[in-house]
């Protein structure tokens, strides 16, 4: 079975963000990019079924700016087979948006015919949380969306999710559409010797074009702000005083 | 410099394992005098033990560039660890790559590359530093090998090592072409450790003091030529500088980002310190000595890479980062004032660490004497 894996280039989780003079977004120029933490889970889970004999190959695809491919590059060196990048921005600022992303990876399924489809939940920049769930509505498949646990079996796949208050297990038929939470799994680095041989895999290079897919923005962002600031904490002098303000100023008891 | 994608992910890798795995035990470390063998396990499947080898023979055929910039993030996350991991690669790993039988390749530096054990470079003696000419210990012919007696001093991984390459004075004969160069097991009876070095720091790497006591060494354990071992020693010393001057690069950025992130954070006198231009140009200065020194060891490297002799750069690099790295820890313990100079902070420790740049492989003023050299020869 072949599994694609969706991954974006997106400002490194160590970085402390600075929103532009203008509001009109982060700042990304000069800045530290890496993988999406949840995609490098999926790609780590996939990893797993290729070792565990359940997967054949895998296909890391990247939708974004040129630069994507060194997102790519660490797919391969952490074990993907091989590549696809869709230069989709000139701009690091342009983000491509849910919709746009969901058509193109619909495209790519549609020619690569994987069984499985392992994406991270959301991108850490902009925590849309909808290519996943998309991406499943436009080609029909079933989806299991924050997946803790993963098993195939046969032509199903047993998703254990993260739902509030608790876990559910859900039985899905593949093809399907599972996005990971992060404590699925802790993924690997990726070994010097991997890192050697990743420079041999192939990754292929396309435009929303090649797959007729438009990826002009529907949305517009009026406003980017930086969070209000901590107010400064108090002191209390006794355990009283501190039970007295969590039932009446802060209202948690 | 611009970095190519390998080298770049070389380096990403690198900085996560350290900042995961070696920056939160390099206390516990340097408080129990080693380093775990499971670390040292990891670094192997990593590839951090066979950088340059070629894969064909066990490693990772990684460039030097991409080996300078891994070397820089294990010393960020423990200064004792890229220690050991230097003196593996080089000398340990280039000298059996460029020197070594096909069989020593297969039977030594392959499971070395692949870190399967660490190995050590028994060069140094008592009377005999700088002036490595002056070796005293001998090696006499007996039957189809040879018997090694004398005394090594200050031999990194001396006593936790599973291989050792070793120099020895060929017996009755002087100067530099008496010297031949052998590799043994440590296991190997007459390879006695006889004290492991109490230190300013770095004391998760030991170094050892080593004697010889009639060890035998068979012939097909002779690395080169009888009276080859001079060149040989000194023939990894560009990567062994090399080595150096990164390690330095990585344990004065370590400093530095502390400094910097007390310094944004600390208030004193209504704002944060580093808004006091006092203590802002101490770390613009600190970050600028930072960059030269990271780009004089990348330079070094990349003319390594390219097949270009850089004695001279290399030299330029392990003196200037080694002493830079020094000052740079200085400024970072002066930005945390009284916090610097405890033990809440691993400033002291990293402080300790990096002294010991500026004296091994060729202390700075061997390092002045070969560039001089290269200015008037």
């Amino acid at each position: 079975m072949k599994v694609l894996v969706p991954v974006k280039r997106v400002i490194d989780y160590n970085v402390k963000v600075r929103v532009k003079t203008d509001g009109s977004g982060v700042d990304l120029a000069n800045v530290k990019m890496s993988m999406n933490p949840f995609d490098e889970i999926a790609v780590e889970e996939a990893i797993r079924l290729k070792e565990a004999g359940t997967v054949s190959e895998i296909v890391a695809v990247s939708i974004g700016v040129k630069q994507a491919q060194e997102t790519l590059r660490t797919a391969l060196a952490m074990g993907a087979d091989r590549a696809i990048l869709i230069v989709a921005a000139d701009d690091v600022h342009t983000d491509i948006e849910p919709l746009a992303v969901a058509k193109l990876l619909k495209a790519v399924i549609d020619a690569e015919d994987p069984g499985l489809v392992i994406a991270g939940k959301q991108a850490i920049d902009n925590d849309m949380n909808a290519t996943g769930q998309m991406l499943a509505a436009l080609t029909g498949w079933a989806q299991a969306t924050f997946a803790s646990e993963l098993k195939v079996e046969g032509e199903h796949a047993l998703v254990t999710r993260e739902v509030d208050g608790g876990l559910q297990t859900i039985k899905v038929k593949m093809p399907a559409i599972v996005t990971v939470d992060l404590r699925l799994n802790e993924p690997r680095y990726a070994s010097l010797p991997n890192i050697m041989k990743a420079k041999k895999k192939p990754l292929e290079e396309k435009t929303p074009a090649d797959y007729g897919v438009d990826v002009t923005p529907r949305l517009e962002v009026l406003k980017t702000s930086e969070p209000p600031a901590r107010a400064a904490g108090v002191k209390v002098g006794s355990v009283d005083e501190l039970i007295t303000k969590l039932k009446d100023e802060a209202g948690v008891l | 410099m611009i970095l190519t994608d390998e080298q770049r992910l070389i380096r990403d890798t690198a900085r996560a394992f350290a900042r995961d795995v070696l920056a939160p035990g390099a206390e516990a470390r340097a408080k129990a005098k080693a380093i775990e063998p499971e670390v040292l396990a990891q670094m192997g499947e990593l590839g951090f033990l066979g950088m340059t080898v070629p894969e064909d023979l066990g490693g990772v055929g990684a460039d030097y560039v991409a080996y300078a910039l891994a070397l820089m993030e294990v010393a960020a996350g423990d200064g004792a660890v890229s220690t050991v991991m230097s003196v593996h690669n080089a000398p340990f790993n280039a000298i059996l790559q460029r020197f070594g039988s096909p069989d020593q390749q297969a039977r030594v530096l392959r499971p070395a590359a692949e870190g399967a054990f660490i190995g050590a470079f028994a060069l140094t003696e008592p009377q005999a530093g700088s002036d490595a000419a002056a070796i005293r210990t001998r090696a006499r012919r007996q039957g189809a090998g040879y018997v090694i007696d004398g005394e090594k001093v200050f031999i990194t991984s001396g006593a936790i090592a599973g291989w050792a390459i070793l120099f020895a004075r060929m017996e009755g004969a002087s100067g530099k072409d008496g010297i031949t160069a052998f590799l043994t097991p440590t296991d190997a009876p007459g390879y006695v450790v006889t004290r492991v070095e109490d230190k300013l720091g770095q004391d998760a790497s030991d170094t050892a003091a080593l004697r010889f006591d009639g060890l035998e060494i068979p012939e097909d354990l002779r690395i080169g030529e009888e009276g080859a071992g001079y060149r040989i020693a000194l023939s990894s010393l560009e990567t062994g500088r090399i080595g150096i001057a990164a390690q330095a690069v990585g344990m004065a950025q370590a400093a530095l980002d502390i400094a910097l992130a007390y310094a944004q954070q600390r208030q004193s006198f209504g704002k944060p310190l580093v808004a006091h231009q006092a203590v802002g140009f101490r770390l613009a200065d600190a970050r600028t000595k930072l960059e030269a020194a990271r780009q004089l060891v990348l330079n070094a490297a990349r003319l390594k890479d390219a097949g270009i002799p850089c004695l001279t750069e290399a030299a330029m690099a392990k003196l200037y980062a080694s002493e830079a790295a020094e000052s740079i820890c200085s400024d970072a313990i002066q930005t945390l004032g009284g916090y610097g100079y405890t033990a809440d902070y691993p400033l002291g420790r990293i402080w300790r660490d990096v002294r010991v740049c500026q004296i091994y492989e060729g202390t700075s003023d061997i390092q002045k004497l070969l560039i001089l050299r290269g200015m008037t020869a």
